[in-house]
């Protein structure tokens, strides 16, 4: 199988849908002339032409807001937001617009709309462009929310996304565009809703995604060579998210460690665990712990930042605890 | 002669389908709350008489005239608004919320503003597909202080979309005289941005029409976007039920003297025109009306167990 970079693996995606399906068009800002501010468009304005890869102004409210009027007008647009962080800007498009419009018209129709955007720190990025936002979107019926970690499941959830009658956010980890990974000839789609076993494992189940995937499998890593076979599964998709996957696998390991960047507080990981303490509450030997950050901003400086992040080790302290 | 006999009927459609909501309102009968457009009909019949059903409008929270100026069927606004399960919307959505996108009518809409970037890309999505068909946004006055506003109108202007953005200035926002909320002139705002703006007597149905469907050939010639601002009034409060301590008694005593309806009769008539033609137009608007509220009243109520799912298309397979 061809190895890629998740960056590649994205212009693939956005690539081989525009080519399957003419109403699909790409809107954001220097997406087209530049090529995206991380690179994920290049070549496709070349491609498919600048009034299907669409540079916008600074304008993220409307450029939401235009999507959502274009999802309801025959088109499927992909919008990029280009930090995370930028979301607040486009919160009414996506949360009173977007998300209800199925609902609220009575299932006349839905809003085939993409909204890509990066996550994460690890960048010395700073407060406003490191945040992890998805909880908040999660929390909104009628939108739909995933998040890859690898480059197969970069290509393989956005074209999910696209193809999707109702609006997805794709939240893409920025500090993974640039890791490695195979892609399989023709690149297989992966559905939107369904967790993946990364690592099997006996002990005890990690659940994550996106960046955290990667520290997880460390962690499980470093736990075999203390004799704990730890299971990891990477969710994928956080709204809907894969229940009986993670049921699943908690009734064979009896242990569940949630791990995600997102703050700890009120996140992804708050909802699972507390699902789990209902219907798995028979198979838990020990309780559901989470793996989140501390409830401050991001900090800048390397040192704040790498203290800041949830990490391998951390994750491999938390399984620790729940065979203790 | 007889673009204006249609232009009445629409306005009298909404006229007096509004009346009966305040009536069934004041009963009890519809919940929750609604804001009427008496007195600002002309605007959207005006502006509505120069789209097709290939056309895009999004509204506002006094949408009903849009909704129905473009085609909205009378039964099932009426089911939706009085929350019935045979209402456009399911009673999902209700008077806020009013929508057909069969015919290109993308809902009234609960948050001030937010129509305007819909309809931006309604007019996108119109261009890119080639379809020859436009978008209008209709707004209030009081929107234009919202930013969102002032993006649509650069992306318009810069992408020469086909995009009308029509303002209902009615003097008001919500309680507030809206000069006390937006410093600029709507005028000088499309000036800045290069688009042509038209400033009309929001009282004036045919003026409106004729100002109208100028702008839209415009549009349709892929000339760039236009502004069309009505000068209305706000007959009523800004929500049924409002006690509107806020408003000198006199300035909604004079709002009640511009009559887009009494207008378009007067001019009728005096182009020697028939009293009874539109006086046969007028029986009729009120039976289809009297009819669709029968109708809703017998309608059963939605049940939560058919509406629940509703939030995402059903799984496949
Ligand atoms: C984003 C948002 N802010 C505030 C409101 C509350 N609100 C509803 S209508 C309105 C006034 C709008 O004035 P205008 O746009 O002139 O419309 P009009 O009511 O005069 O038709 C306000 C403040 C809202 N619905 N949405
Ligand atoms: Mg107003």
């Amino acid at each position: 199988m061809p190895e890629l970079r998740t960056l590649q693996a994205i212009t693939r995606a956005l690539a081989d849908a525009m080519e399957a399906d003419p109403s699909v068009i790409l809107l954001g800002e220097d997406i087209g002339q530049a090529g995206g501010p991380f690179g994920a468009t290049r070549g496709l304005q070349e491609r498919f032409g600048p009034e299907r890869v669409r540079d916008t102004p600074i304008a993220e409210a409307a450029l939401a807001g235009a999507a959502v009027g274009a999802a309801l007008t025959g088109l499927r647009p992909v919008a990029e937001i280009m930090f995370m962080d930028f979301i607040t800007l486009a919160m009414d498009a996506l949360v009173n617009q977007a998300a209800k419009a199925r609902f609220m018209f009575g299932g006349q129709r839905g809003v085939p709309m993409v909204l890509r955007t990066p996550h994460g720190g690890g960048l010395s990025a700073g407060p406003q462009h490191s945040q992890c936002l998805e909880a908040w979107l999660c929390h909104v019926p009628g939108l739909k929310v995933v998040c890859p970690a690898t480059p197969a499941d970069a290509y393989g959830l956005l074209r999910s996304a696209i193809a999707d009658p109702d609006p997805v956010i794709v939240v893409e980890h920025k500090g993974l565009y640039a890791m490695k990974g195979e892609l399989a000839d023709p690149p297989e789609w992966t559905p939107i809703g369904r967790a993946r076993l990364a690592r099997p494992g006996r002990d005890a189940t990690i659940l994550c995604y996106g960046a955290a995937l990667h520290w997880s499998l460390a962690a499980a890593e470093e736990l075999a060579r203390e004799g704990v076979e730890a299971e990891v599964l990477d969710l994928r998709s956080l709204q809907p998210w894969d229940e009986a996957a993670v049921l699943e696998s908690l009734s064979r390991t009896h242990r569940l460690v949630i791990a995600h960047e997102a703050v700890e507080a009120f996140g992804v990981g708050a909802e699972i665990a507390a699902r789990m303490a209902d219907i798995g509450f028979d198979e838990l030997d020990a309780p559901i712990l989470r793996v989140g950050a501390p409830f401050t901003p991001v900090p800048f400086a390397h040192p704040l930042e790498a203290a800041w992040r949830p990490d391998a080790a951390r994750i491999a302290a938390a399984v620790r605890r729940t065979l203790a | 002669m007889a673009d204006l006999l249609a232009l009445y009927r629409t306005m009298l459609t909404i006229r007096e389908a509004e009346m009966a909501l305040a009536r069934l309102f004041a009963d009890g009968e519809v919940p929750g709350f609604i804001h009427l457009s008496v007195g600002q009909e002309a605007v959207a019949a005006g502006v509505c008489s120069a789209l097709t059903p290939r056309d895009s409008v999004a509204s506002t929270h006094r949408g009903h005239g849009h909704a129905l100026a473009h085609g909205l069927d009378l039964h099932g606004f009426f089911a939706e608004v009085m929350g019935k399960a045979s209402g456009v919307c399911r009673g999902r959505g209700g008077s806020m919320h009013v929508a057909d996108l069969s015919i290109g009518m993308l809902g009234a809409n609960g948050i001030v503003a937010a129509g305007a970037p819909i309809a931006l890309g309604a007019a996108l999505a119109h261009r890119t597909r080639g379809t020859g068909g436009v978008a209008v946004a209709f707004f209030g006055d009081g929107a234009l202080a919202e930013g969102v506003m002032h993006e649509t109108m650069n992306i318009a202007a810069l992408w020469r979309l086909p995009l009308l953005l029509a303002c209902e200035n009615n003097g008001w926002a919500e309680f507030s005289r809206s000069e006390t909320q937006v410093a600029a002139r709507l005028s000088a705002l499309a000036a800045a941005h290069g688009i042509p703006h038209r400033e009309l007597d929001g009282a004036d149905a045919l003026a409106l029409a004729e100002a109208a469907e100028e702008a839209v050939a415009a549009l349709r010639r892929g000339e760039g976007p236009r502004v069309i601002e009505a000068r209305t009034r706000r007959w009523r409060g800004h929500f049924e039920g409002d006690p509107q301590r806020y408003r000198d008694p006199a300035e909604a005593a004079e709002a009640a003297a511009h009559d887009p309806i009494a207008r378009a009769r007067a001019a009728f008539l005096a182009a020697g025109g028939e009293a009874a033609r539109l006086d046969a137009i007028e029986a009729e608007c009120r039976a289809a009306i009297a009819a669709a509220i029968e109708a809703a009243r017998a309608a059963p109520a939605p049940r939560w167990e058919e509406e629940r799912s509703g939030a995402y298309a059903p799984a496949e397979g």
